[in-house]
């Protein structure tokens, strides 16, 4: 019988040690393979033991040869163990592996309504050019939604406004058939000059159909200052129309009748995304504040000028967003606001 | 207003060949908007021509109707048939079978042939029917769209007209002219009449106007005519209603004389009907000159006419047979019987012309625009001559527009005029007008020539003089409009061009940006969103049930509501007092669409009116009131503050794989009351409450710490739901936004942050069931002094081990010091001191 260590004998250990760690397919038949190889009673550890029954001169020779081998074995086994763990690992995740196509949604976005949300967007442009924002009561007082913006008691267009009439008649309320009165209390409570953007609901007594609502929203511009021109009007809403509807839009002025300005023009706004091709499209009133509505504030028409404006929201959705019935944006159906999101 | 195209081109130069569509791309640039365009020959055409009936075979059919077979020659005798086609007879003469009987052989009829197209694409071709091939129709009015009678075929020769056969009848009928149709504006009356668009067009295109007034000869009267006196006993604003009355006669009119082709299709084309000879006249010469004419039956005149204002207590019947109650502000023509017209607004029925009238007095008068205004609104009698009174007519041409009349009358109705002729009033004053040099070109910001503004001012008819330091400008006496400097500027600007007014944007000072307000208000619509709720709009339109329920509770009393004098439904008549209808109004129409998992929130004003509702002060335009006037306005105006509400019902989300939703309940409504008050930096005090809209038990009220109550969260009462039709269990929160706001600190002060250990400590304690958890929490946390960092309830729970009546609350504590780490004993002894003073006073006991 040769001595087991003996250095083939030895190298027979060695080998068959690595042949068992390689076939080894998992962590547990590692164990089994570590505890024949290299575990107590495994051929290297007996052989290791003999090393303590040899001469003193033959020990060194010995332990050269079985050390060496006993590293070699540990060392394997460290690598198989390593690989087998990474195996395991990569085959846990891949039992993890779910549908990432069927999750499901806990919690659900809210929404902004886009009618707020183009408002808040239109304040936001006037906001960084120096402008403020004013407001006003929705229920106000006849003088200053008509007289005070130079609406004779006796005037046609008075009576155009189809105005809501708040009981009894002789406390002279209305629904605000504009926002036009924040533009009055503007002059009247602000220090001149007056830079004012009056965003709001309004009021008239339209019947819902496709393109008409009575109650909608609008945005009213403002400015009074010394020596302001109708150049500086159609300046002002050519900038903000190129913020709404980028670099190529523009306005064009065609002369019209308000009680409040003059000279009066509709504006149209030339827009390059419309559906259907850029075009042309009738987007608001404008003109020169009217000398009677500033001196009804208090400011002398000989020395001050002032120009003013006014757009619908609804409109301005309807077009620049493409809806193409006013129920939409009334009737609150959810999936109309969840369409946009927050964004407009 | 609609302008027939050969009407415009008698004054103004417009090319033969421009369409409607042309005219209207003109008259827009100066102010005229663009409406609509009226083209007969849109749906009908030829060959449609003029035919001579050669004989008429009566047969009577089975079904007991008569038919006429027909010969017609529809291209003069011996000469060749142009036309060729399915159904055209080259010999010239078509068959045609025709239903109609007012006609016999001999008479010129208007026939279309085949190949024509009649209004409703009806197209004419051959057909077999009673036994003949009919090739054609003779036409009546109504087939050919230009009228409503349909007895029978048109005989041209009861039109007047004698044309050669074969003439184009779509010409003679005037089916080749068009009509543009303009908007105007109510400042620019005159132009209701082809004599103001024609001034217009004029000076929209640079081309020459004739205007059609001064081709009128008033002829000189040779006396006094019918007797009329202005007598106005109660002016409006100090302003006669009536500064002008002319008044001509024109005796032995034929009222059987047919209205001529042209007359009757320029009437058509500009939206009036034709009804008589006279009647067509005076409507004429309103859509021609815009002034408005009355005809009376001079024989059923009696005595005078006077022009007064109604007696307490008079009443007329008008022309559409209606009794009018009259009014003493509404101005009136009478005689000697009383009132016969309601003056420029509707004549009356017991003087106005009819089919026996021969002998025809004409009423030419200029009419206050306020009076009009004020009897038209009154009675709703809107018409042709009030529309034109109420915006101011030409005080100079009434005389003219009689004389038109009078040379209609006597050229086509047969009649002679009187030589006698009434004109009296006077002529309010011209309007002058300084136009100071330069002040067009500061206004508008363009250089204008003297030029450019002198071609412009004489052009629109006014006349103008030096003075020192601009231009004196006497307006037009059919402009009313132009009153004040900026008038004139406008008429510079829009004639010389507003496409020359150039882009220059005006430098704003520094601005504050939004307000604290606005910015709170974006942020409380903004976090609900983020919160996963979806923003509505409602109409803040309610009925007075809707804001007795959902108003602020009542404790039996009625609500106080703003009512509308004029809503659009009834039923709605009321401004909201609360959020709450409109949003479950807004729910309720998404579920029934098929949305069941709803949150929906608004943000809006509600309405409550004070002690002081409006003020009977209205005052003038123009001047700033005094500042107690002011005051009063303002005091008058109801509170309206801004709140927020939330409806939540349904599940929180959809199921999906591995995920069953959470049904919304009363706490979400709470929690979402809550975070409004979080992103305010506010903390909200949550109590049992009451309201008439929320489940007696599951009401939670929201207040400030000062104790002002802001709001309710919850359940919304099981029977208000059933009666919605919302599912049970809905959930609900409004917040007086406005009150919130104002509570929020202005400058948030910052806590300093201790580092040191925390310390937990768990408590649960046994109540009465009655006891709100609230309290309980209130008492520990002022119990536990100022150890305690933060305190959270983290379980309710009543059933075995507890006492019926009782329940359980697991209270988990934090304790932290700013300045040393805390030992267990100090945690302890805070943890027992809290637990000491709720035992004290919410009885509680430790489990």
């Amino acid at each position: 019988m040769p001595s087991p260590l003996d250095e083939a004998a030895v190298a027979a250990a060695v080998e068959q040690a690595m042949m068992a760690f390689k076939a080894a397919s998992d962590l547990d038949e590692l164990k089994t393979a570590r505890l024949a190889h290299s575990g107590e009673k495994s051929p290297l550890s007996l052989a290791n033991r003999e090393i303590g029954k040899l001469a003193k001169e033959d020990k060194a020779a010995a332990g050269k040869i079985i050390g060496p081998a006993r590293g070699r074995i540990n060392q394997a086994l460290a690598a198989r163990t390593a690989e087998l763990e990474a195996e395991r690992e990569a085959q846990i995740l891949v039992e993890e592996a779910v549908d990432v196509t069927a999750a499901p949604r806990r919690r659900r976005a809210g929404a902004r309504h886009p009618l707020s949300t183009l408002q808040e967007r239109v304040s936001d442009i006037f906001v960084g050019m120096g402008w403020e924002i004013a407001e006003g009561p929705e229920v106000e007082s006849e003088w200053f939604n008509f007289d005070a913006l130079n609406f004779k008691p006796d005037h046609p267009a008075r009576e155009m406004q189809d105005t809501f009439f708040v009981e009894p008649p002789e406390a002279h309320l209305v629904l605000r058939t504009h926002t036009s009165p924040v533009q009055v209390r503007s002059m009247l409570e602000r220090d001149l000059p007056v830079y004012v953007l009056c965003p709001g609901r309004t009021f008239r007594t339209d019947e819902l159909d496709a393109t008409h609502t009575p109650v909608f929203h609008q945005f009213e511009g403002l400015a009074v200052d010394k020596g302001l021109t109708m150049a500086d009007l159609r300046g002002t809403l050519e900038h903000f129309s190129r913020q709404m509807f980028g670099a190529e839009a523009k306005i064009r002025l065609r002369p019209a009748y308000f009680p409040f300005t003059e000279p009066s023009a509709e504006m149209d706004i030339w827009h390059p995304g419309a559906k259907g091709g850029p075009r042309w499209i009738e987007w608001g009133g404008c003109g020169m504040v009217n000398p009677n509505v500033l001196r009804a504030a208090g400011i002398d028409p000989e020395v001050y000028s002032g120009f003013a404006f006014g757009m619908g929201i609804e409109r301005t959705l309807m077009f620049r967003n493409d809806v193409p019935d006013m129920h939409d944006m009334i009737e609150g159906d959810v999936r109309f606001s969840q369409h946009f999101g927050m964004e407009i | 207003m609609r302008i027939p195209l050969s009407w415009l081109r008698e004054y103004a130069q417009v090319p033969v060949d421009a369409t409607a569509e042309d005219v209207m791309a003109d008259l827009v640039k100066v102010g005229l908007e663009e409406e609509d365009v009226h083209r007969p020959s849109d749906s009908i055409s030829g060959p449609i021509v003029v035919g001579q009936v050669l004989d008429v075979v009566k047969e009577p059919q089975t079904n007991g109707k008569t038919i006429n077979w027909c010969h017609v020659r529809v291209v003069p005798e011996g000469a060749a048939q142009p036309l060729t086609g399915d159904g055209i007879d080259p010999s010239g003469v078509q068959g045609i079978v025709c239903g109609a009987h007012n006609f016999e052989a001999g008479d010129k009829v208007v026939v279309t042939l085949p190949g024509a197209v009649l209004p409703g694409d009806f197209r004419i071709t051959p057909r077999k029917t009673y036994g003949h091939t009919s090739a054609g129709m003779i036409a009546s009015a109504r087939e050919l769209g230009i009228g409503d009678d349909h007895d029978g075929i048109i005989v041209l020769s009861r039109l007047g007209l004698n044309p050669e056969i074969g003439t184009d009848a779509m010409e003679l009928l005037g089916l080749t002219d068009e009509a543009a149709e303009i908007n105007v504006t109510p400042d620019r009356g005159y132009c209701f009449s082809i004599r103001g668009v024609a001034r217009e067009y004029a000076l929209a295109t640079g081309t020459s106007f004739t205007d059609p007034a001064a081709q009128i000869e008033v002829a000189d009267a040779s006396g006094e005519g019918y007797p009329v006196r202005l007598e106005d006993q109660a002016p409006v604003y100090g302003k006669p209603g009536c500064d002008r009355f002319v008044a001509r006669a024109v005796r032995g009119v034929d009222p059987s004389r047919p209205t001529p082709q042209w007359m009757a299709s320029r009437l058509r084309l500009a939206g009036m009907r034709s009804i008589s000879l006279v009647v067509d006249i005076s409507n004429y010469v309103m859509l021609e000159l815009g002034q408005p004419l009355h005809f009376y039956d001079v024989d059923k005149l009696q005595g005078p006419i006077v022009v007064r204002r109604a007696n307490p207590g008079e009443t007329l019947v008008t022309l559409d047979g209606k009794e009018r109650k009259l009014s003493t502000e509404d101005l009136l023509i009478t005689d000697d019987r009383g009132a016969i017209g309601l003056a420029g607004v509707m004549g009356g029925a017991e003087t106005e012309v009819g089919d026996g009238t021969t002998n025809v007095l004409i009423e030419s008068a200029h009419f206050d625009d306020v009076s009009m205004g004020r009897t038209r609104r009154r009675h709703k009698l809107p018409s042709e001559a009030s529309k034109r009174n109420e915006r101011g007519v030409d005080w100079e041409v009434a005389d003219e527009a009689a004389q038109r009349a009078v040379d209609l009358l006597v050229q086509l109705a047969g009649g002679t005029a009187d030589t006698t002729a009434t004109d009296t009033g006077s002529r309010p004053s011209p309007v002058v007008i300084d136009l100071p040099e330069g002040f067009a070109s500061r206004l508008i910001g363009v250089e204008y020539s003297t030029e450019q503004i002198e071609t412009t001012l004489t052009g629109i008819g006014a006349s103008f003089e030096q003075y020192d330091g601009g231009l004196r400008v006497t307006a037009p006496s059919w402009r009313p409009d132009l009153a004040i400097k900026e008038d004139l500027v406008e008429e510079i600007a829009r004639l010389v061009g507003y496409d020359r007014i150039p882009a220059t944007l005006p430098v704003a000072p520094p601005g504050r940006g939004l307000t604290r307000g606005q910015q709170q208000r974006r942020r409380v619509l903004q976090s609900l969103a983020d919160a996963g709720l979806t923003e509505v709009l409602s109409y803040p339109f309610v009925s007075t049930e809707q804001n007795s329920t959902f108003g602020a509770p009542r404790g039996g009393s009625e609500v106080a509501a703003l009512k509308l004098a004029n809503p659009i439904s009834a039923e709605f008549g009321y401004l909201r007092t609360s959020l709450l209808p409109g949003l479950l109004e807004t729910a309720r129409r998404n579920h029934s669409r098929g949305f069941r998992d709803l949150a929906l929130y608004e943000g809006g004003l509600v309405f409550l009116p004070g002690d002081q509702l409006g003020s009977e002060v209205l005052p003038p335009l123009g001047v700033k009131p005094a500042e107690e006037v002011l005051e009063e306005l303002y005091a008058g105006i109801p509170d309206q503050p801004w709140h927020v509400g939330a409806v939540l019902t349904g599940h929180e989300a959809a199921p999906g794989a591995g995920f069953t939703p959470r049904a919304w309940e009363w706490s979400d409504a709470v929690d979402a009351a809550l975070t409004v008050g979080d992103i305010l930096g506010i903390e909200l005090v949550v109590a049992q409450g009451e309201h008439q809209a929320f489940h007696p038990g599951r009401t939670a009220q929201l207040s400030l710490r000062t104790g002002e109550v802001v709001g309710y969260a919850g359940e919304l009462h099981p029977k208000l739901l059933a009666d919605l039709d919302l599912p049970a269990r809905t959930a609900a929160m409004e917040l007086n936004g406005e009150a919130l706001f104002e509570a929020a600190a202005d400058v948030i002060v910052a806590k300093p942050l201790s580092t040191f250990p925390l310390s937990t400590q768990d408590v649960a304690l046994v109540v009465d069931s009655s006891v709100p958890a609230e309290a309980v929490r209130e008492a520990l946390r002022e119990g536990a002094g100022e150890l305690l960092e933060d305190i959270a309830l983290f379980d309710v729970y009543s059933g075995s081990g507890i006492e019926p009546g009782k329940k359980s609350l697991a209270f988990g504590l934090r304790f932290r010091a700013d300045d040393r780490t805390l030992t267990a004993d100090e945690a302890s002894a805070a943890r027992a001191q809290a637990v000491e003073l709720a035992a004290a006073r919410c009885g509680a006991v430790q489990r």
